[in-house]
C-alpha cells in the first residue's frame, strides 16, 4: 500500500461518512457544516488528480458562495419547528431497498470498464505547464462554442432571475 | 521488515526532513505573527489616540508598550461565559474557522525570496478561498449564539463579505493577467521586470477596488457594519467573552495582516525594490535578508492605512455599503479588466 493509498483511503471514507451525516442530521445547519467538510475533501481528491485550479474553485464557488446561501435561507426557516419535526416518512424502507438496488445496478458495468485512450495532457505534460494554463489553453481553443455556449445559458439564468424578481409595477387605478 | 528498510532508506529520511523543516517554518510565521498581532492593536490604539489629540495607552510599561501582554492574560483568565440556548458545538467550532481560514492563508505568502511556507502554483486562488471560509465563522457565530445582536450582525456580514468578495476576485485579475501567473512568488518576479517595480501604476484601478473591499473584507471602519457598536452591541461576537472572544480578535486582525500582505505582493512589489532606486544605490542588494526589511516596511505602511482611514472616515450606512459595493467597484473591476486585456493583446 502506497502512501497515495493510504490518503485516497482516507478522503473517500470521510467522504462517504460524511455525506451521510449530511442527510441524516435533525438540524439543517449541521448539515450544512458537514457538507462544508466534505467539499474540503472532495477539493482534495481534484488536488490527487493534480487539478489544482478546479480543487481551488470547488472552494470558492461552492463552499465560499453557494453554501453560505444555503445558510442564509435556512436562517430564514422556522427552525425549532424543523427540529421537531418527524424526520421520516412510514415508506422509509420501502425508499431505501430501491436506492440499495440502484446502486447495486451501478456497481455492476463497474467491473467492464476500460481504461481510454491517453489525450494529449498527460500528468506530465500539465505539470508542466500548470494546470491553470492548461485548462485555460483547452477551454479557449478545442471547446471554445460550448464554453461560451455554457456562459450564455448562465446569463439568460441571471437574467431571468433579476427580471422575476423585480417587483411589478402597479396598475393605475388599484 | 519492509517497514524497518523503508524507514532506514534514504527517501524517508529525506521526507522526514522536509516535514521538519516546514514545521519549524509554520513555527516561525505564525509566531511572528502573532507578535505583530499583539503591537498591531497597541499601534492601533496609540496611532489613533495621536490622531484624536489623546496619549494612548500609558500605564503598563514605557508607553504602554507592555499593554497588549496585559491583555492577553486578561482575557485568558476572564469566565468563559456560553449562552444558555446557544448551538454549543456551532459555538465553539466558529472562533476557530476564523482563526484557521486566516492562519492558513499566511502558508501562501512570499515573505523573502524564496521564504514561504507552501509554494503553490494556486496560491491567490487560495487566498480568495480561505477568506470566504472566514465567513462562515462570522455567519455561524451569529446564528449559535441565539440572541438577535448577534444574528443580525451575522447576517450582515454574510451579505457584505459575499457581494465585496466578488469585487476583490475581479479586482486581483488585472494582476494575473499582466503577471501571467496565479503563483504569488512568480507575480513579485513579474513586477521586478516593470520600469517601476510595482503593479499599483498600471493597475491603479484595480488597487483602488482592492483596498476599499479589502477593508470591507476585515469588516474595518468605514464597513464595520457587522460590528457596529452603537447599533449592535458587538455584533456577532456579542455573546463571546474570554478567551473565545480573543480569537475573534485575533483571526481579526491576522486577516487584516493576510490582506496588507496581499496589497504588499500583488500591487506593491513584494519584497523587491523599484529597479530605478537599485541603480542609485546599488549596495542595498548585498545587506542581507534586506528582502524581508523591505517587505515589512511596505506591510506597516498598509496597516498604518487601515488605522489612518478607522481615524478619519465615519460609517456607511448599510445601504450605500451595498450600492457602493455592487455599483461602483464590481463595474470599475470589469472596466479594468477589460482595458489590462486590450493592452496585453496589442503589447
Amino acid at each position: 500500500m502506497t502512501l497515495n493509498q493510504v490518503f485516497f483511503g482516507y478522503f473517500a471514507f470521510v467522504i462517504v461518512l460524511t455525506s451521510l451525516l449530511v442527510v441524516t442530521r435533525k438540524n439543517p445547519v449541521h448539515s450544512v457544516l458537514w457538507m462544508l467538510i466534505m467539499f474540503f475533501h472532495v477539493a482534495a481528491l481534484y488536488l490527487f488528480l493534480n487539478a489544482e485550479f478546479i480543487a481551488a474553485i470547488q472552494i470558492i464557488v461552492y463552499a465560499g458562495a453557494i453554501l453560505v446561501l444555503y445558510v442564509f435561507v435556512i436562517f430564514l426557516l422556522n427552525l425549532k419547528q424543523e427540529i421537531g419535526d418527524e424526520q421520516r416518512v412510514g415508506e422509509w424502507p420501502v425508499g431505501l431497498a430501491i436506492a440499495l438496488s440502484i446502486g447495486l445496478l451501478m456497481l455492476i458495468p463497474m467491473a467492464g470498464i476500460k481504461v481510454g485512450m491517453m489525450g494529449k495532457w498527460g500528468v506530465k505534460a500539465i505539470e508542466d505547464e500548470t494546470h491553470t494554463v492548461a485548462l485555460g489553453k483547452v477551454l479557449y481553443t478545442d471547446y471554445l462554442l460550448p464554453f461560451e455556449l455554457a456562459s450564455l445559458i448562465l446569463l439568460v439564468a441571471i437574467v431571468g432571475a433579476v427580471v422575476l424578481s423585480k417587483k411589478k409595477k402597479k396598475v393605475e387605478g388599484q | 521488515m519492509k517497514i524497518f528498510e523503508f524507514i532506514m532508506s534514504e527517501g524517508f529520511f529525506d521526507m522526514f526532513l522536509d516535514i521538519v523543516i516546514i514545521i519549524i517554518k509554520i513555527a516561525v510565521v505564525v509566531g511572528v505573527a502573532m507578535l505583530h498581532v499583539m503591537y498591531a492593536t497597541w499601534a492601533e490604539r496609540k496611532s489613533i489616540g495621536r490622531m484624536q489629540v489623546r496619549m494612548g495607552p500609558m500605564e503598563v510599561g514605557f508607553h504602554g508598550l507592555l499593554q497588549p501582554i496585559a491583555d492577553g492574560v486578561k482575557l485568558f483568565f476572564k469566565e468563559d461565559i456560553i449562552p444558555a440556548n446557544a448551538d454549543k458545538p456551532v459555538f465553539y467550532v466558529s472562533p476557530v474557522i476564523i482563526m484557521m481560514s486566516t492562519l492558513v492563508s499566511l502558508s501562501v505568502i512570499p515573505f523573502f525570496d524564496g521564504f514561504v511556507v507552501a509554494n503553490i502554483n494556486i496560491g491567490l486562488l487560495f487566498i480568495l478561498a480561505m477568506s470566504s471560509i472566514g465567513a462562515y465563522g462570522i455567519v455561524l457565530a451569529g446564528w449559535s449564539s441565539n440572541s438577535k445582536y448577534p444574528f443580525l450582525g451575522g447576517l450582515r456580514a454574510s451579505a457584505q463579505v459575499i457581494s465585496y468578495e466578488v469585487a476583490m476576485g475581479l479586482s486581483l485579475v488585472g494582476v494575473m493577467i499582466m503577471a501571467g501567473s496565479l503563483n504569488l512568488q512568480d507575480i513579485v518576479k513579474a513586477q521586478a521586470a516593470y520600469p517601476t517595480g510595482m503593479y499599483v501604476v498600471p493597475q491603479i484601478i484595480a488597487f483602488f477596488v482592492f483596498v476599499v473591499s479589502a477593508l470591507a473584507e476585515t469588516n474595518r471602519t468605514p464597513f464595520d457594519m457587522p460590528e457596529a457598536e452603537n447599533e449592535l452591541v458587538a455584533g456577532y461576537f456579542t455573546e463571546y467573552s474570554g478567551i473565545r472572544f480573543a480569537l475573534f480578535f485575533l483571526g481579526e486582525y491576522v486577516g487584516m495582516i493576510v490582506m496588507a500582505c496581499m496589497a504588499v505582493v500583488c500591487f506593491l512589489g513584494g519584497w523587491t525594490l523599484p529597479p530605478f532606486i537599485v541603480k542609485i544605490v546599488p549596495f542595498v542588494e548585498s545587506v542581507p535578508f534586506i528582502g524581508l526589511f523591505i517587505f515589512l516596511a511596505k506591510l506597516y505602511v498598509c496597516i498604518f492605512f487601515y488605522y489612518w482611514i478607522r481615524a478619519t472616515v465615519p460609517r456607511y450606512r448599510y445601504d450605500q455599503v451595498m450600492a457602493l459595493g455592487w455599483k461602483l467597484l464590481i463595474p470599475l473591476a470589469l472596466l479594468n479588466i477589460l482595458i489590462t486585456g486590450v493592452i496585453k493583446i496589442l503589447a
